[in-house]
């Protein structure tokens, strides 16, 4: 059984403008260890489909429905719909996050040592010295020198990659089986990135962790993930293991992703390959296919064909492609 | 803790400077304008050449600008003396200047009125306080509910009546129209003589000034906690799972105290000037009271004692603020 199986979730926001449809009907399972890459331009609905089952969506005005099953040590337990109370017990003990950026997202007032104890007390009813030196440890784990003296220190005294080390211990200290990280390198310098994604796979084995890896970088993806799942227009397009994805890419999204990244290997001089168009507005989605207007080759379709959203099928095992360019050879 | 004591003295000292400047630029503003100060002393329809002359060599208008600012300077840290013999007056450190008006040194003018005001002052600052940021946070957290439309109506009422309309209709309703009211109409019973009566006469005050600043607090702090709320760090704490008082109480009250603690330092200094609306409604003898006085007399002395005084008391009070924010906010402190 997978630790975390996402069915048919979708999100939306109730704008003056319209109904936002953020995610429209997204499944996929993680399973225990697993390193699970979302990958899609801003606005894809990457970041909304983790941050909704977790309740970190503003209340009110959005709308999510699906379901949710996270495995936990008392058995199975239905995410969405879940009171806020229940919820909280789940968000930093079974399931942490990492953020962007990470001078923003740790508190300018209070030490780190505060902020690391105070998410080790929220769920432990331990002593505070307890707390103390289980931050102690992580701070160190996470490559922080001097992690006694540095608990008195506060975020704005860290460089940006000390900071998000701070985070991912922050994130680790409950001993979490899921980390999603969303975009967690996007705001380091290039050199900084590599090191962080290393920390992060080498803490997921030792933690047995699952990670989700939200990133609009297919580079950061290649080295890090099991499976990549690419989102476009609020959907998944495409969902293959890393590999197979990079030598055998279907859905002309997916190749225009991996055409837009510069390679090593390719001859000088070529420029590289843009993806024309802009994103779908998530307000207007109809029910065609949401990428055919940028999409190259519509051409070799009937005319119409495109006016119908074509269905997440598997063309070869574990290789799932939302596209009607590959129908004929899917099995629904 | 080392650099903290540098950041404050060093605070200090340009404190001493902005006041320097202030007391010098009110100066120039007072020699610039077209009255002669000598003439003042003497009052209306006064015309002996004889007093005017003996009032400007005894208050030294006879001196040159400089010299007068010299004089006043030294008067405040040494104390004045104005006049010989049966005329001769010492006003003591930190002196002022002479009201030949009110035949009384200014600093004593002063001291008259300070305690009254500052009784005002901070009685409606917790007041308002209170009300202000409680509100504040019950129409946050109700965002869109009734409780947050109540307040809406709260603060649409209390910053569209001025000062002198509530105390007016406070007086009117709960002073002449009850019978059995425990408050004075006005007046100011200074709270050594009896607290009990100081409290009575302060109370419908505090209530008028009050209203007005916490609708204002109301709306300001309401603002600084959605727009807080919706921080990077709150969605951290969230993430953590951090129970909601926890993210209120802590997390968002904390990022939000600074700018609170900012704007009540310097409507508390403001008000420390005098309330003139609502000291003249509830006919209590402050700072405004003085002021006004004193502008409607053109009694020289005393407007700019109160003007440097009132700047003095803001600037300060910046100064005072500086050093709190440093021990709110980690990052001023490098």
């Amino acid at each position: 059984m997978s630790l975390l199986s996402v069915r048919d979730l979708r999100v939306e926001f109730a704008t003056p403008d319209g109904v936002v449809k953020a995610v429209g009907g997204v499944s996929f399972e993680l399973n225990a260890g697993e390193t699970l890459a979302l990958v899609g331009e801003s606005g894809s609905g990457k970041s909304v489909s983790n941050l909704a089952y977790m309740g970190l969506l503003p209340m009110g005005k959005t709308t999510i429905s699906g379901s949710v099953l996270l495995q936990t040590d008392e058995g199975q337990v239905e995410l969405i719909g879940m009171s806020n109370d229940d919820l909280r017990k789940i968000r930093g003990k079974e399931i942490a996050m990492i953020f962007q950026d990470p001078m923003s997202a740790l508190h300018p007032y209070y030490s780190i040592g505060d902020q690391l104890i105070e998410a080790h007390q929220a769920h432990n009813e331990v002593a505070k010295s307890v707390s103390r030196a289980r931050a102690v440890e992580l701070l160190s784990l996470v490559g922080v020198a001097n992690a006694e003296d540095r608990l008195s220190a506060y975020p704005h005294q860290f460089s940006g990659g000390m900071r998000q080390r701070v985070m991912i211990a922050m994130a680790l200290m409950n001993n979490p089986k899921v980390l999603i990280a969303d975009e967690p390198t996007t705001a380091l310098d290039v050199t900084i990135q590599a090191q962080i994604l290393k920390l992060l796979r080498d803490l997921q084995k030792q933690f047995q962790m699952a990670v989700i890896l939200i990133t609009h970088d297919l580079g950061v993806v290649a080295g890090a993930a099991d499976r990549v799942n690419v989102m476009y227009g609020g959907r998944l397009v495409e969902s293959a293991e890393v590999n197979e994805l990079y030598e055998n890419p279907m859905m002309p999204y997916t190749v225009g992703l991996l055409e837009s990244i510069p390679r090593m290997d390719e001859a000088h001089g070529k420029r590289l390959r843009t993806i024309p168009g802009q994103p779908p507005s998530l307000i207007k989605l109809g029910d065609g296919c949401a990428f055919a207007a940028r999409c190259d080759r519509k051409s070799e379709l009937p005319t119409g064909k495109c006016d119908t959203s074509p269905e997440l099928k598997a063309v070869s095992a574990g290789h799932l492609v939302r596209c009607h360019l590959f129908e004929s050879k899917g099995k629904s | 803790m080392n650099g903290l004591l540098a950041y404050i003295s060093r605070r200090l000292g340009v404190t001493i400077l902005i006041l320097l400047a202030v007391s010098f630029t009110v100066f120039v503003i007072f020699a610039l304008l077209p009255f002669d100060p000598a003439t003042l002393t003497c009052g209306k329809n006064c015309n002996d050449p004889g007093i005017i002359e003996a009032n400007r060599h005894r208050l030294g208008y006879d001196k040159s600008f400089l010299e007068q600012y010299w004089v006043f300077i030294v008067g405040l840290f040494a104390g004045r003396d104005f006049g010989e013999g049966a005329a001769f007056i010492h006003c003591a450190a930190p002196s002022f200047g002479y009201s030949v008006q009110s035949h009384a040194c200014v600093t004593d003018l002063m001291f008259e009125a300070l305690p009254v005001t500052l009784s005002l002052a901070i009685g409606s600052l917790i007041l308002w306080l209170i009300v202000g940021v409680g509100l504040g946070i019950i129409a946050a957290k109700f965002r869109g509910k009734i409780w947050d439309t109540l307040s809406t109506a709260f603060v649409l009422v209390g910053t569209s009546l001025p000062t002198f309309l509530t105390g007016l209709m406070l007086i009117v309703f709960l002073v002449i129209k009850l019978d059995w009211s425990p408050f004075p109409a006005g007046g100011y019973t200074p709270p050594e003589e009896d607290i009990v009566a100081w409290f009575l006469s302060m109370f419908l005050p505090w209530v008028t000034l009050a209203f007005a600043y916490a609708a204002i607090y109301t709306r300001f702090v309401r603002s600084q906690i959605l727009e807080i709320s919706t921080e990077d760090f709150i969605r951290t704490a969230r993430a953590k799972g951090l129970s909601d008082g926890v993210i209120l109480g802590k997390h968002t009250m904390r990022a939000a105290l600074a700018p609170i603690v900012t704007m009540a330092g310097l409507d508390f200094a403001g008000l420390l000037g005098g309330a003139i609306l609502t000291e003249a409604v509830f006919n209590l003898p402050g700072m405004g009271r003085l002021s006004l006085g004193a502008v409607v007399d053109i009694d020289l002395p005393v407007i700019v004692g109160t003007t440097i005084l009132a700047a003095a008391i803001v600037v300060v009070m910046n100064m005072i603020l500086d050093i709190v924010y440093a021990f709110i906010d980690p990052r001023v402190r490098v």
